[in-house]
C-alpha cells in the first residue's frame, strides 16, 4: 500500500517534470565561448528597421511566436509588462512572428498593445537559429550578443523573470 | 426568466470572445485530445515505416503552417495547409477528393504542444467525416523539432 503511494507520487513528479518548459543550456562556439546570436534585419510592424545587432548593450528576450499558438498569446502580455518595468534597466523584448500571413499579426499587435518591436519571421530566419520547429520559443541574449538561454515550450514566467532580473545591465 | 437572460449573456460573451480572436478565418478549436488513442502513431513507429524497404508507404500530409514546413518536414510529406483555418481545411478536402476511402493517410503538424495544436484534430475530423478509414495521426507531444528532428528521424531540412 505504502509502495503504491510512493509510485503514485513518483509518477506525479515525473509527469509534472515532463510538462515543464525546456530551458536548454546554450550551445558553445568552437572556442568554448557562448554562441553568438545570429544577426538579422527586418522591418517591424511600425515600418522601422529592426536589427538584432542594434540592441548590443541590452539584454534581449527574442520571442518567436504566432497568433495560432495559444501559449504564445498567453505570454506576450507579460512580455509587454516586462518591457515597461525593465526597459529602463536595459531589457529589450523583440518579437518575431512565424505566422504565414501579416494581417492576423497586426491585429494581435494592436489587441495586446505590444510596446516592443515585432517583425515577421520566415523559414530563412528560423533556419539561422537552428530551426524554429515549434512554438513558443524564446532566446535570452546578453548585452554582448551571446545566447545565454533557450526556452522551448510553455514558459515558467516567474523563473524567466528572475533570470532576466539577474542579467539586466543596470539595476531596475 | 433570469435563467434565459443568463443564457443570452453567455451566448453574446462567447460570440464576443470568438470574434475578438486575432487569427484569420479560424475553424472552431478542437482539442487534439479528442482524437482516439488508437488512431495515433508514435514518431518511432512512423520512422520505422519510412526506413523499411518493404512496408507500404502511407500518404503523409502536413496540416500545419507553411513557415514551419518550409524549415523542416518528413521526406515525401506534402504540405496541405493549416487545418485549423477554414481555407486550410478546404485545401485538405480538395487534396483527398479523388482518393479511395481506404487510402492509408498519416497527418501531422507539430506546431506547438499537443494540447494546444489548432490543426490536428480539425484535420482528423474532416478526413473521418469524409469517410476515410485508414487515417492515422502522428503524435507529437511537444513539437516537430523535439519529437522528430532532434531524435534523428528522417527529415528534409530547408526550402
Amino acid at each position: 500500500m505504502k509502495m503504491a503511494g510512493v509510485r503514485v507520487i513518483v509518477a506525479g513528479v515525473c509527469l509534472a517534470m515532463a510538462t515543464l518548459p525546456i530551458a536548454t543550456t546554450p550551445s558553445l562556439a568552437s572556442d568554448g565561448t557562448l554562441q553568438a546570436a545570429p544577426d538579422f534585419t527586418r522591418t517591424d510592424l511600425e515600418g522601422r528597421s529592426l536589427s538584432l545587432r542594434s540592441y548590443r548593450g541590452k539584454l534581449v528576450l527574442l520571442n518567436f511566436w504566432a497568433t495560432w499558438c495559444g501559449p504564445c498569446l498567453a505570454e506576450i502580455p507579460r512580455f509587454a509588462a516586462w518591457q515597461n518595468t525593465y526597459g529602463a534597466a536595459g531589457l529589450q523584448i523583440v518579437g518575431v512572428s512565424m505566422d504565414d500571413e501579416l494581417a492576423p499579426v497586426k491585429r494581435a499587435y494592436d489587441k495586446y498593445h505590444l510596446n516592443y518591436p515585432v517583425a515577421m519571421g520566415d523559414a530563412q530566419l528560423g533556419e539561422s537559429f537552428g530551426g524554429v520547429l515549434g512554438l513558443p520559443l524564446s532566446y535570452l541574449i546578453d548585452p554582448d550578443g551571446r545566447i545565454v538561454g533557450r526556452y522551448q515550450g510553455e514558459l515558467d514566467l516567474k523563473q524567466l523573470e528572475s533570470k532576466i532580473k539577474s542579467l539586466l545591465p543596470r539595476r531596475p | 426568466m433570469k435563467h434565459n437572460a443568463m443564457k443570452v449573456f453567455h451566448f453574446f460573451a462567447f460570440a464576443f470572445i470568438l470574434l475578438s480572436q486575432p487569427g484569420t478565418a479560424l475553424a472552431q478549436h478542437i482539442p487534439a485530445a479528442s482524437i482516439p488513442a488508437a488512431e495515433l502513431v508514435q514518431p518511432a513507429d512512423l520512422a520505422a515505416i519510412l526506413k523499411s524497404a518493404s512496408a507500404p508507404k502511407p500518404l503523409i500530409l502536413h496540416v500545419g503552417f507553411r513557415t514551419l514546413y518550409a524549415q523542416a518536414h518528413i521526406p515525401d510529406s506534402e504540405y496541405v495547409g493549416a487545418a485549423g483555418e477554414d481555407a486550410g481545411l478546404q485545401l485538405l478536402r480538395n487534396r483527398v477528393a479523388k482518393l479511395t476511402k481506404d487510402t492509408a493517410i498519416i497527418i501531422y503538424c507539430g506546431c506547438c504542444p499537443w494540447s494546444h495544436c489548432p490543426n490536428i484534430a480539425a484535420a482528423y475530423n474532416a478526413l473521418h467525416a469524409l469517410g476515410f478509414t485508414q487515417v492515422k495521426v502522428l503524435y507529437m507531444a511537444d513539437n516537430f523539432g523535439d519529437n522528430w528532428v532532434n531524435l534523428g528521424y528522417p527529415v528534409v531540412m530547408g526550402r
